[in-house]
């Protein structure tokens, strides 16, 4: 490693500077709950360890245009405890929720769980059902990308070098919409899901579906954003024939692989019923507001 | 050495003021304020820190390592390998400990030491590691037991024959040893059965999940004198081991124990510790190696995984007529399995006649596997007690109903030869049939299900000492290890024995230059013997206060009474002298006869057998094959509770233990021979969100060869639990699994399976 | 190698300088340098709790903590419950229901059952069981420690 090894930059413009400067390999650490994991059982070795948490905006959790606007360094447990963010969007809250233990979600962010790119990270379907966008800084400036375009392949992402994302921002809700995130585990906690399902319904004052967003995770390299099963259930009230055609749309989406966690087969039988619970769920809320 | 326990001395009627309380452990507060110092917490001056370098290949021969750019690097002060261990030939016990330990001619499992080094940093430690080159010759591997059986397999070991076997062939063999248990004549048995079921089974290896890793600082001396510290579960036994396996003299090495962060039997035997003394000898400082987690995985001993055919008979009475298994357990790339008491305990709680069990350990490329509670009984008895439910059922029986009219009952003699003295098997399923969860009904969508469990508990070697101090104040050394709280109950028992108040007595944990022979602490043998011992050592001290008071007060022995802790003038004598308390007489020890104390070396026996009944209820979740444990209840004999709290917890953590190994826990290994899952993030033991509370039920049903009646309690939680669940499950979804674990995937396939 | 880093840690109220290198971990400094060996390490990669520790009032995992990051900051363990003197409710109740056998787990428990009653004087047998579904014990079967941290919590409440 590096002499210095370590770097706690303060502004976004430093944290940029000094990735794009760095000899050598230089990682970004938010909480540090995967990528502390990844060093010391000597999958990567960096040159440099950028810590963005002392950047203001990147912690930050702010009411924008109706929405919100998130830091990408935020910790899973200062976002449970927004309780406005958590009245808007419970389905992302189930998600981050979800990461880890809350010793882990005191530190772990939205930010780490998308950039480390994990097909089974919890925050990220719910994150691309409720159609964020993340507003990401680099050598060449500022831009926003949709969440759904950020990740390319396990541990993969489409950030070039020396970008950082800062923050996230979800849009205003319109009235008749409601979020869930579910996933299948063994245990109750703790566990990497094996399949996981992000909805994202609104509905028009007689009830019919007018948009939706499945997320489906852990059943493919990346989060897959299922269209199929959005037009199932776009245009109807969102009865069990619906529901049943969106679940085996979703379970026709998979491309998963069997490995420690679930065998490919589990994985598609299963898809279609975390997606079929976690629509019902979200329309349950979608239903009350 | 003649001791004074010529007869335990127990009697129901004895007015008991400590034994049966409720009292704060003594390391309690230690352990929470952090205090308390386990394997991995001293700190020793000139301490340097040990890394083991492990085989990446499951099998390979190792031809050469270099570890010359190790040996260079700034910090590194010395490295070891196989060159620095003793020759010891294989195949022997001692051969296969010290290879082990550090690989010789070849290494058998993804993570088997090949060298090591010590450093003045941990990361100069790891750096060091990466440097040691060794060449390796990839051989082919095989993982499953059953695989390594057949006559194709890669074979481990070309030394290796089949013990207990006459009509093995005189060949190289991966099957290590054969066992056969016979009694009556199952043939004939079978013939009057009017149901018989027979059925496959079949487990994975897992692991006991002591949350603090091995832990351990060696210091090694010029003159050959070596110091060891660390988390075990048998100092002595750890000494005479590394007598053996370092040639060095017994005497010459002290094992002192740390606390131990849990154990289960996977702390009987040593990982680090022989290398962290031969880098103390090579560099004449102290030495410290903590395994890691992964390394705990991939290394340690974990629990025997098997395979097992079983049939059993029964008539249209209820009466069990015959039972028959055939067994095979890994054990791993070494051999020693205690296969010998999955056979033995398998069948031995009902009233059987006609028994039949062949047993097979085979050897394959993983860790050598190490005891669990009851080692190698639960993953058989999960076959057993799901064929003895479905049987009840057929015969048209409540499934306590059928256990109780088969259950055996004092004058029984076992499979293995042991006659039962008084034992409480019935009393426990008595109490189960009367209990709140077994006389609820069955809440709407979930499944019941129950499994009795027996275990033999263990005596065994055991020396302990009891010392009186001036002030009258009481020091017990002990030689075993805590678990289960026995410091404290064996601390209750002393104070009962010497009518003094909990409070006046200590217990110290004496190091191997300290105090005599302890076998291991295992078995649940401790408090049981570790508490015999020191009963037989508190009446010697009471025998020479006796014999004291009698010369203070000049009359003869007999006329001393003891009682309520105070020694009195008895017979014709009474009331002519004020009574002696034990610091009366303690007081005046270098005016007397020396110090007050007793010491007692004893192989004990008297051992009282345990029983359990366990009834789970669960909901399945028929989408996904999840399963929530809803309701448990354990009912145990115990003998005599010494500390009820301490036995409920004994109960409550064999329960858990048990849903974990039932539910999840396995070893995953892939196509190349490499551990999966070796964190425990995909090692998946319970949380406390996967668990409700456990109901318990201590029924007591003295063990009059003990002094207070107890019997040993830590095994016998564990070993209705896989069937329990099983059974719970298999009414829940309507088909009993057959294969542990039991986890979402394989059940959701069974659902599927019956639904089409 | 790299440079060490000078750091200035306050932990259970005591100001602490010491050297450490980039990626050395809060835990790694907790008990070797500072010899605070109550906070235990289980499994290093967040996944057991032994490790837990407050930091600027958040429960984390020591493990998962670079020190260099705690450079002004302020860290609880499980050293600094008792305040030199008495055991707290919380230390007290799992003394006297059992709630701890080999105790490994229990520095660790307590500090995140702390962590929970200082936010939630009153949680429910669940809410007790989900905070704590980070800190893994083999011993017990969870069962008598939830039972002591509610039984702390209602002394706490004052019932």
């Amino acid at each position: 490693m590096a002499e210095e090894g370590y770097a706690a930059p303060e502004t976004v413009d430093a944290a940029v500077s000094l990735l794009g400067g760095a000899d050598g390999d230089a990682r970004v650490m938010a909480g540090g709950t995967d990528i502390l994991v990844q060093l010391h059982t000597e999958l990567i070795d960096p040159d440099l360890i950028v810590d963005i948490k002392n950047i203001p905006e990147l912690r930050a959790i702010t009411e924008e245009a109706g929405g919100f606007r998130v830091g990408a360094a935020a910790s899973g447990m200062t976002l449970m405890d927004h309780a406005g963010f958590n009245a808007a969007w419970p389905g992302v809250m189930e998600g981050v929720s979800l990461i880890g233990s809350i010793q882990v979600k005191g530190r772990a962010s939205i930010g780490g769980n998308l950039c480390n790119a994990s097909p089974a990270a919890d925050s990220v379907p719910p994150l691309i059902a409720a159609g964020a966008v993340a507003n990401i800084a680099g050598p060449s400036g500022s831009r926003d990308v949709p969440v759904g375009d950020i990740v390319t392949g396990p541990g993969a992402t489409s950030l070039g070098p020396g970008e950082i994302i800062v923050s996230f921002a979800f849009p205003a809700r319109p009235a008749h919409s409601g979020d869930c995130y579910l996933r299948l585990t063994p245990r109750t906690e703790m566990d990497i899901a094996v399949v996981g399902a992000g909805v994202n319904l609104t509905l028009d004052d007689a009830g019919v579906c007018i948009a939706a967003r499945i997320v489906l995770g852990a059943v493919a390299p990346t989060p897959l954003l299922v269209s199929a099963a959005a037009d199932a259930l776009i245009g109807t009230k969102v009865d069990d024939a619906a529901l049943a055609e969106m679940a085996a749309a979703a379970s026709a989406a998979c491309d998963p692989i069997s490995d420690k966690r679930g065998t490919k087969q589990y994985r598609i039988k299963t898809a279609a019923v975390i997606a079929r619970r976690a629509a019902e769920k979200a329309l349950e809320r979608a239903r009350a507001n | 050495m003649p001791t004074i326990l010529e007869q335990s001395g127990y009697s129901a009627d004895r007015k008991l003021k400590v034994v049966g309380t409720n009292p704060v452990k003594h390391d309690g507060p230690d352990k929470v304020t952090g205090r308390a110092k386990f394997g991995a917490d001293l700190i020793v001056p000139g301490m340097l820190f040990g890394k083991i370098l492990r085989s990446p290949h499951p099998h390979a021969v190792v031809k050469s390592i270099d570890t010359s750019k190790a040996e260079a690097l700034a910090g590194v002060k010395a490295v070891c390998t196989r060159e620095d261990f003793p020759e010891i030939p294989q195949g022997t016990g001692f051969g296969d400990m010290t290879r082990n330990i550090m690989a010789r001619e070849k290494v058998y499992y993804d993570g088997h030491p090949v060298a090591a080094v010590a450093a003045t940093s941990e990361s100069i430690a790891k750096k060091a590691l990466k440097l040691i080159v060794v060449e390796y010759e990839i051989l082919p591997h095989v993982i499953d037991a059953v695989e390594a059986m057949q006559p194709a397999a890669p074979i481990l070991h070309d030394y290796l024959r089949t013990t207990g076997d006459g009509s093995a062939p005189d060949e190289p063999t991966n099957i290590v040893n054969r066992l056969a248990i016979s009694m009556g004549d199952v043939e004939k048995g079978f013939a009057e059965a009017d149901f018989i079921i027979e059925k496959e089974f079949d487990s994975q290896p897992m692991h006991q999940g002591y949350i603090e890793p091995q832990g351990c600082v060696a210091s090694c001396s010029e003159d050959g004198q070596i110091d060891l510290y660390c988390t075990t579960q048998g100092t002595h036994v750890f000494r005479d081991r590394l007598s053996a396996i370092l040639k060095t003299d017994s005497s010459k090495i002290r094992v002192s124990q740390s606390e131990m962060g849990g154990g289960f039997g996977g702390k009987t035997s040593f990982y680090g510790e022989p290398v962290a003394i031969v880098l103390s000898r090579k560099t004449r400082r102290p030495v410290k190696i903590v395994l890691t987690r992964n390394e705990v995985f991939r290394c340690t001993g974990p629990v025997a995984g098997s395979k097992s055919r079983i049939k059993m008979g029964a008539t249209k009475d209820g009466r069990i007529v015959a039972a028959e298994s055939e067994l095979v357990f890994q054990c791993g790339a070494f051999a020693g399995s205690a296969h010998v008491n999955g056979a033995q305990a398998m069948f031995t709680r009902y009233a059987l006649e006609n028994i039949e069990v062949v047993s097979h350990e085979v050897a394959s490329n993983r860790p050598k596997v190490n005891a669990f509670r009851a080692p190698c009984v639960p993953q058989v008895v999960f076959g057993v007690e799901g064929i003895v439910s479905e049987l009840a059922a057929k015969v048209g029986m409540d499934p306590l109903d059928f256990r109780l009219k088969n259950a055996a009952a004092e004058g029984y003699t076992t499979c293995y030869g042991v006659t039962f003295g008084p034992i409480g098997f019935v009393e426990t399923l008595e109490a189960a049939k009367a209990c709140d969860h077994y006389r609820s009904p069955v809440p709407e969508g979930q499944g019941r299900g129950v499994s009795a469990g027996f275990w033999f508990n263990r005596g065994g070697d055991t020396t302990g000492s009891l010392t009186v101090a001036p002030d009258g104040s009481v020091t017990i050394l002990l030689g075993t290890s805590d678990v289960a709280g026995s410091r404290l109950s064996i601390s209750m028992m002393a104070a009962e024995e010497l009518g003094v108040p909990l409070d006046k007595v200590r217990a110290v944990f004496a190091d191997t230059s300290s105090i005599g022979n302890n076998r291991v602490t295992a078995g649940s043998r401790t408090t049981f013997s570790a508490g015999m011992v020191i009963v037989d050592s508190a009446r010697q001290a009471i025998a020479e206060m006796t014999r004291r008071a009698a010369e203070i007060w000049d009359v003869p022995e007999d006329g001393v009474t003891f009682q309520d802790g105070e020694f009195r003038p008895a017979g014709a004598n009474v009331g002519e002298f004020d009574p002696l308390t034990i610091a009366d007489i303690a007081s005046r020890t270098s005016v007397s006869h020396g110090a007050i104390a007793g010491h007692t070396e004893m192989n004990v026996t008297g051992e009282g057998p345990g029983f359990g009944l366990h009834i789970v209820d669960v909901e399945v979740d028929k989408e996904t094959g999840r399963v929530d444990v809803k309701r448990y209840t354990v009912v145990e004999d115990a003998g005599k509770a010494i500390h009820p709290l301490q036995v409920e917890g004994q109960y409550q953590g064999g329960a858990v233990q048990g849903v974990g190994w039932a539910l999840n826990e396995e070893y995953v290994y892939g196509e190349d021979g490499r551990l999966q899952n070796p964190s425990f993030l995909d090692y998946r033991m319970p949380v406390a969100s996967d668990v409700p509370m456990i109901d318990t039920v201590i029924v007591e049903v003295p063990n009059p060869n003990h002094p207070f009646g107890l019997r040993g309690v830590g095994e016998v939680p564990v070993v209705p639990t896989l069937a329990a669940v099983g059974n719970a499950i298999g009414n829940a979804i309507g088909i009993r699994p057959q294969s542990l674990p039991m986890s979402p995937p394989k059940l959701l396939e069974l659902i599927d399976g019956a639904g089409s | 190698m790299a440079k060490k880093v000078h750091v200035t840690t306050t932990v259970n109220g005591d100001e602490h300088q010491y050297l450490c290198e980039p990626t050395q971990t809060l835990v790694d400094i907790l008990r070797n340098e500072l010899e605070l060996t109550g906070t235990k390490e289980g499994c290093s990669t967040g996944d057991c709790g032994a490790c837990s520790v407050i930091v600027d009032g958040d429960l984390v995992c020591s493990c998962l903590v670079l020190a260099v990051e705690t450079d002004g900051k302020s860290v609880e363990t499980i050293e600094g419950m008792a305040g030199g003197g008495e055991l707290t409710p919380l230390q007290r109740n799992f003394l006297e229901l059992n709630g701890l056998q080999c105790g490994i787990c229990t520095p660790g428990i307590l500090i995140a059952a702390k962590a929970l009653l200082d936010r939630k004087p009153d949680p429910t047998e669940t809410e007790v069981r989900f905070w704590l579904a980070g800190n893994l014990c083999r011993c017990t079967g969870y069962d008598k420690i939830i039972r002591s941290v509610l039984a702390a919590a209602e002394e706490m409440r004052g019932n």
